[in-house]
């Protein structure tokens, strides 16, 4: 018999659970037009749609991200890989293995084509989202399709970055309920893209710091504060292909369209010497109150700041605060979809904690989004103070595969 | 931390309050714990009216915990009788937010007043506190203790400005002259009387990216000058590792570099010269003294290419020890096992500077063992987390 990860549970009846309720009044997106809820309340969402899943899905609560070298020229090899990454994504998405024989229904005398871990899991929200590095293109030949948009990120003020756990030709992001599920979608695909690619860098995060849906509660970073507010979130469709989207008529929109650019960075904190700030400190760094999430300027955690609202020494939103220096008003309205995902790896050489935000965007134009609002962050956010910038990296996410495609095939085919 | 320049007056104390708050209740019955609640008053501030649940409280501890119920910013002060003199202040308080006032008020006659819109005198009433038994007296030689301090430390950061322009020029003379044995042997010493007074010099957001920038902190386009610009210049070992070039300044660029640095140092010298610091100024700088310490000098990151980080930590160290000195006289008064705390980690942390001194100087960064630098960063954090409640005690 084949073991299905779904049929063990018994479920596969589509349920208004988690996902339910996000479906209601919308249609656009393919993460959530179908969304069965399997296993107490963890939806498996649909892998292929005109948009790839895992950019304006609910954020789930845990992330695997890996970003892998290219060991082949070959196009045809690379053909290869996206048409089995794609098979093999669509089926462990949907709580099934990653081969599709099974982790123990095959020959005695072969090792399984799915490593296992994963047995008896519901498919816990999995998301896999594939995107393309600058390298990618050179290295196949494709210059003249690569977006001027994929450019390579500028050095920022602070920015100490490890080359090691740095770009990268091509990125796998795998997000789900259960870490575990997580992991094992990354292992699974880095195994099938041996011969082809190589992990250069991953990285765990072990708890979502924004919400991307009105339907979600803003969590907390790892300085304790909410963070994120402003967010695009996934009902705002206008907004949505306005600061997302990639356009038809935008550079790359042949292949591009309906896809998007991802900045990952790892942002460290100083977490110790963060600790021993006053909490009034904190609150003005940050711009919001620590308890329920507030602007400075009053309200509720949903209130708009009011940044011209005068305090006793300046404006009560100070002029340096993280609040201000990011939000869109203050930088010619310029938003981004951001499900950032806290992580701790353990301790460093000191004894601090190696920790912060691993922080993913998904923009239209990075240089028309990113870029700037990094730039007068690095610049002029009293937040930096207590950050390190520790990795950076950039892809193209190509959108959705329709029925019977792969991931990326209007750039390769 | 926040710039100590540019940090308001700390008076809500949070962790205080909760002590307040909760420690009487176990030891003393019913009758402290009363006294514990009748010092706890709570203020509802509107745009037109300032309510408090009670006009008087017996002499101690106070907390005030002020709501902002109006449309605007508002302001809670305890003045006293004269209606002129703060006891106590709170700002900021954005509408539909909280915050508390923690003060020590000995038995008088006191005006409480609200300010929403931050404007005018504000919405003023009487407010008497008592006579109390369990009250810890204020001592009345305080004021003469921070008068003392402020003027201590006032003298403490222009000495330490007018040595850092003196060795300056002296550095930059034998760099320009190309004397370089002599510049090596000026530079750490020099840097030393700008490490001990750093979050001032540092609070002069025009000068300090100019003097003391490290590489990795430019922007794009920024040009790099500087101390660590010439440090690179004359330690270009690290520069040239893994097979990268360094082209060294030419002659015409050395006297650029070195008139530049100058004449910042003799503008940054000119206004510290007119500085005047308030207590929690002091303690403040104290604290952040040990925070460069943490993020830059016990990582090896502030002399990357002179190895020269240990000069910089133990001038941090001195700078905060100084400002700490200056205050403990009135810490003695509030808070006597925090003074004790600090004079012993201090001390340890000390012990472990003094064991990497060579002659003048100290041990190279990079011949540091891996748990030599643990066993400093671990005195770092012993020490920083009471000094972090260095400002709130001495105010409190």
């Amino acid at each position: 018999m084949k073991v299905s990860r779904r049929g063990l549970l018994g479920g596969g009846a589509a349920v208004a659970g988690v996902g339910g309720a996000f479906v209601a009044g919308r249609t656009s997106s393919p993460a959530t037009a179908d969304v069965a809820n399997v296993g107490g309340g963890q939806p498996a969402f649909p892998f292929r749609g005109t948009h790839q899943a895992g950019v304006v899905t609910p954020a789930q609560e845990r992330l695997h991200f890996a970003a892998f070298d290219l060991t082949t020229d070959s196009r045809d090899d690379v053909v290869a890989l996206l048409q089995a990454w794609t098979d093999a994504a669509e089926r462990m998405t949907q709580g099934e293995g990653a081969g599709p024989v099974g982790p123990t229904e095959g020959a005695a005398n072969l090792p399984p084509d799915d490593t296992g871990e994963a047995i008896g899991l519901p498919p816990s929200g999995l998301t896999i989202t594939f995107g393309f590095g600058p390298g990618f293109f050179e290295r196949l030949g494709l210059d003249d399709r690569k977006p001027a948009a994929l450019a390579d990120l500028p050095h920022f003020p602070g920015d100490t970055l490890d080359p090691a756990r740095s770009g990268g030709d091509l990125c796998v992001q795998a997000c789900a309920q259960d870490p575990q599920v997580a992991v094992h979608a990354v292992r699974n695909l880095a195994r099938i893209g041996f011969g082809a690619v190589a992990v250069r860098w991953s990285q765990l995060g072990f708890g979502r710091t924004s919400s991307t849906s009105t339907t979600q509660s803003t969590p907390r970073n790892l300085f304790g504060f909410k963070d994120g507010t402003a967010n695009v979130k996934a009902e705002e469709d206008a907004a949505l292909e306005e600061h997302v989207w990639v356009q038809p008529g935008d550079d790359g929109g042949d292949w591009l369209a309906g896809g998007s650019y991802l900045v990952a960075r790892r942002i460290n904190m100083t977490i110790e010497v963060w600790d021993r700030q006053p909490l009034e400190d904190q609150e003005g760094f940050v711009g919001r109150t620590k308890a329920g999430g507030a602007p400075l300027s009053g309200g509720q955690e949903s209130t708009e700041p009011d940044f011209t609202m005068p305090g006793s020494d300046g404006p009560v939103i100070p002029e340096d605060a993280h609040v201000r220096v990011v939000h869109p008003s203050e930088n010619d309205g310029i938003r981004m979809l951001r499900p950032g995902y806290n992580f701790v790896d353990g301790s460093n050489a000191l004894g601090g904690l190696d920790a912060g935000l691993f922080f993913i965007a998904f923009v239209r134009d990075p240089g028309k989004q990113f870029v700037p609002v990094m730039n007068r962050m690095a610049t002029t956010d009293a937040l930096v103070e207590y950050l390190r910038f520790t990795s950076s990296a950039l892809f193209a996410v190509p959108p959705g595969a329709g029925p019977g495609e792969y991931v990326g095939q209007a750039l390769l085919a | 931390m926040r710039l100590p320049l540019l940090v308001a007056a700390l008076v809500a104390v949070p962790a205080l309050a909760a002590c307040t708050e909760n420690a009487p209740s176990s030891g003393g019955g019913a009758g402290e714990s009363d006294a514990a609640s009748a010092r706890t008053v709570t203020v509802r501030s509107t745009d037109d009216a300032c309510d408090l649940s009670a006009t008087q409280a017996p002499a101690g501890t106070l907390t005030f915990d002020v709501a902002n119920a109006g449309t605007q910013v508002t302001e809670f002060y305890l003045l006293g009788e004269d209606g002129l003199r703060i006891v106590g202040e709170v700002e900021n308080i954005g509408p539909a937010l909280d915050r508390q006032l923690v003060v020590d008020a000995p038995a008088g006659t006191y005006v409480t007043a609200c300010k929403p819109g931050m404007k005018g005198e504000g919405i003023r009433a009487a407010f008497t506190v008592t006579d109390s038994t369990d009250a810890q007296q204020a001592s009345a030689d305080d004021q003469q203790l921070v008068e003392q301090a402020q003027a201590n430390y006032d003298a403490y950061v222009q000495d330490q400005s007018d040595q850092l322009l003196v060795r300056t020029e002296q550095f930059v003379a034998a760099y320009e002259a190309g004397e370089d044995d002599r510049a090596r042997a000026i530079y750490a010493d020099a840097r030393t009387h700008w490490e001990r007074i750093e979050t001032v010099a540092e609070s002069f957001g025009d000068l300090d990216p100019k003097m003391d920038a490290r590489e990795a902190d430019l922007e794009p386009g920024q040009r790099w000058t500087g101390w660590h610009r010439i440090e690179k210049d004359l330690w270009p070992a690290r520069a040239r590792e893994d097979g990268r070039a360094y082209t060294p300044l030419t002659e015409q660029q050395r006297t650029t570099y070195g008139d530049d640095l100058l004449a910042n140092t003799r503008t940054l010298d000119r206004r510290i010269q007119q500085l005047d610091f308030t207590v929690d100024q002091i303690a403040n700088g104290s604290r952040g003294l040990l925070e460069e310490v943490a993020t830059g000098k016990v990582t090896g990151e502030e002399e990357y290419w002179s190895r020269t980080d240990l000069w910089d930590f133990q001038a941090n160290v001195d700078g905060a020890r100084v400002g700490y000195e200056g205050v403990r006289p009135i810490l003695e008064q509030k808070d006597p096992d925090l003074a004790k705390r600090l004079d012993q980690r201090f001390t340890e942390l000390q012990t472990l500077l003094d064991a990497q001194r060579v002659g003048d100087g100290f041990t190279p960064y990079d011949d540091l063992a891996p748990d030599e630098v643990k066993a400093l960063s671990d005195a770092v954090n012993a020490l920083s987390e009471p000094l972090s409640e260095l400002t709130a005690a001495v105010l409190g």
